[in-house]
């Protein structure tokens, strides 16, 4: 294998990292039943703020907490405005969407083009060594390694511990989980913030590494999550999935800029979207399973294939926390 | 009744404030005098009768949109695709143009069939966003998002591929159409009396489809309960892809006005984010399509008259969108502290 090859599949490590941080702080809210929708502005607020801070300070460290703390204030708003408020999810996160979008827009304008710090490379020193593996996984910087982490902290957390299943169950069903002692809007408050500080550790990612610096509307950030809320239902609210789902996108936009030269009649900016319509069609793959039509269609199928048919879609399918986007009175 | 619309009025007032209040301290931030942006806003908006037509070009688009998402709102539908509907009607549109341009057919025959085909192309992209999901499960609100970003790639695939400049295509678009096919401009401006009316008819047609007709009654019941609805026995799936295809086709007519009356060919951005914006205003107005107009008029006077601000006061003119999104944050905020307050007082 040449080391152009590797270095490829580390920078498709590398490009996955922001967007598992998105993935897994969303899937984690959306575990406790709040839909967070603001996630593709406050990963462009938290870009802008943290390159700010880590320019002012020169701490790349800064700009990481920062932006942790502005993500968590942003979703820290959605939980007042939706578990307290009671206000539609949808709406208010919409809204913030926009709001977190033009904000990062107007006070990032001073500092479009600066040119910033960026997070040191740190090789690991006794894997990094090992032929391969080494040079792909282990010759990153800290925030991606964290992202490996947080991949099994999250899938530990979720499904191997007590307030893990807690968390799953104030998601599912919230009554229950109240009459067995959980207090259900604290807890959901508490996973939301938690969901959007990790978010807030996704846009440092990008404007202190990925793509360094802060460029305005052409930072090329905008949209990004948006791919995160569908890795989310992609990965079926499982973090490991979630993981999948992060590294095959950016896969498959690694494949875009590789496939360029051999496609000239092709522009750019279409292969760049390339993986939307795949994203589309696995969304329909993982979510057909739950249609009624199906179940009347497949009752009318000859034995074998119904038996083979249903098993596929259920292997792919992948069902939201019952109670998502669904007020709970602590009452 | 009478102390409870007046305490509705007050929180409403009080969203107002905070909102301004929050974006003179974004200004403060930034190291703006806030009144001084505020007056370049409105000059910008409203000094002369040529930017007071400015605001109109960008109303048009606007209101056409609201329009249709009042439709998929009443039917309890988030239609976040909107943006990419407006891409497909501009991109049928110009289509259409161009397939009729060279023949011996009337211009004013030729437009009107640009229309119709932004109104299917528009009503199509919608309807996918519908059947996604009716029958593949997936919330409207991916496959919208996602619809988007393929409509975006659609666009740019054409104009730098079949639809190409001749010699190179870039980013400016496809060749401009021939000013034939250009919808008349109202002297001295960039504002068409066509496309006014268009909009115009356009919120007043869906105003009673929603307020006088049979099917805006069901439509609405879906909306609020669409299970009780069904064992009503309204077919509450094909209502809803109704309410998509309505929609899309008002957004289709959108980007067929941007096409035919504005950029007079297709560009990578023909949306001008009308469609998210669109869904903002129709949250903000509480899906009430009196207010609709007033609305759209006011937030496109917002994004008129921010253009200039990087000029004089040297700050982003993203300045509009965040007067605009803590408006809808504040009133949806204070609603939830008036509905709070009442439930307090009552129990």
């Amino acid at each position: 294998m040449d080391s152009a090859f590797l270095s490829g599949l580390a920078g498709i490590l590398a490009a996955a990292a922001p967007i598992l941080f998105a993935a897994i702080g969303e899937t984690l809210t959306e575990r406790a039943g709040v839909t967070n929708l603001s996630v593709n502005g406050a990963i462009l607020l938290t870009a802008m703020v943290g390159f700010v801070v880590a320019v002012e300070t020169n701490s790349t460290v800064l700009g990481f907490l920062a932006g942790a703390l502005v993500g968590a204030l942003v979703t820290l708003l959605l939980a007042f405005a939706t578990i307290t408020l009671k206000q539609s999810q949808v709406a208010v996160g919409f809204v913030l969407a926009l709001l977190c979008r033009d904000l990062a827009y107007f006070l990032g304008n001073p500092y479009m083009g600066v040119s910033g710090p960026i997070v040191a490379h740190l090789p690991i020193p006794l894997l990094g060594e090992i032929p391969i593996i080494g040079q792909i996984f282990f010759r990153q910087n800290l925030p991606v390694y964290a992202s490996y982490l947080l991949v099994f902290l999250a899938f530990w957390w979720l499904f191997k511990t007590r307030p893990g299943l807690m968390l799953q169950g104030i998601g599912e069903r919230p009554e229950a989980a109240f009459a067995r002692g959980a207090n259900v809007n604290r807890m959901r408050y508490f996973y939301t913030i938690l969901g959007g500080a990790l978010v807030g550790i996704a846009g440092p990612l990008y404007s202190l590494s990925v793509k360094a610096g802060w460029k305005g509307t052409i930072s090329g950030l905008d949209g990004i999550g948006w791919i995160a809320l569908a890795i989310t239902i992609f990965g079926a609210w499982n973090p490991m999935r979630a993981a999948l789902g992060a590294y095959l996108f950016a896969f498959l936009q690694w494949l875009g800029l590789v496939l360029q030269p051999s496609l000239p009649g092709i522009p750019s900016q279409v292969l760049q979207v390339a993986p939307f319509p795949l994203m589309i069609l696995t969304l329909l793959l993982v979510n057909v399973g739950n249609a009624e039509w199906v179940d009347r269609a497949l009752a009318a199928m000859p034995e074998k294939t119904r038996h083979l048919i249903a098993r596929l879609l259920r292997a792919m399918r992948s069902s939201p926390p019952a109670a998502l986007g669904v007020p709970f009175d602590n009452e | 009744m009478k102390s409870f619309r007046w305490s509705t009025i007050g929180f409403q007032v009080l969203a107002i404030v905070l909102a301004l209040a929050f974006t003179s301290l974004v200004l403060v931030i930034a190291g703006t005098p806030p009144v001084a942006a505020y007056a370049n806003i409105l000059n910008g908006a409203f000094n002369s009768m040529k930017s007071f037509a400015d605001v109109a070009v960008a109303w048009i688009p606007l209101l056409i949109v609201t329009a249709g998402l009042l439709v998929t709102f009443s039917a309890g539908l988030w239609n976040i695709g909107i943006e990419g509907q407006i891409m497909l009607g501009a991109i049928f549109t110009t289509g259409a143009l161009r397939l009729l341009q060279d023949t011996a057919l009337p211009p004013a025959l030729i437009i009107v069939a640009g229309f119709i085909a932004g109104m299917l192309g528009g009503a199509l992209w919608a309807a996918l966003a519908g059947l996604l999901k009716i029958y593949g499960g997936v919330n409207e609100i991916c496959g919208g998002l996602g619809l988007n970003f393929v409509a975006t790639a659609l666009a740019l695939w054409l104009i730098f591929g079949p639809w190409k400049r001749p010699g190179v295509g870039s980013m400016s678009g496809t060749e401009p159409f021939p000013e034939a096919l250009w919808l008349p401009l109202l002297p001295g401006t960039r504002l068409s009396g066509w496309s006014v009316a268009v909009g115009l008819v356009g919120i007043i047609l869906i105003y009673f489809l929603l307020q006088g007709t049979y099917f805006g009654l069901r439509l609405k019941a879906v909306g609020r309960n669409a299970r009780a609805s069904f064992l009503l026995g309204i077919p509450t799936s094909r209502y809803g892809l109704l309410a998509f295809m309505i929609c899309g086709a008002l957004a289709g007519v959108a980007g067929a006005v941007q096409v035919t009356a504005v950029y007079h060919r297709l560009i990578p951005s023909i949306s001008s984010g009308y469609g998210f914006l669109g869904l903002m205003v129709a949250m903000l107005v509480n899906y009430q399509a009196i207010w609709a107009v007033l609305v759209s008029l006011f937030f496109a006077a917002l994004n008129i008259g921010s253009i200039q601000l990087p000029i004089v006061l040297k700050v982003d003119s993203s300045l509009a969108g965040v007067l605009q999104g803590a408006l809808v944050l504040f009133f949806m905020l204070m609603d939830g502290v008036r509905r709070r307050f009442q439930s307090k007082s009552r129990s």
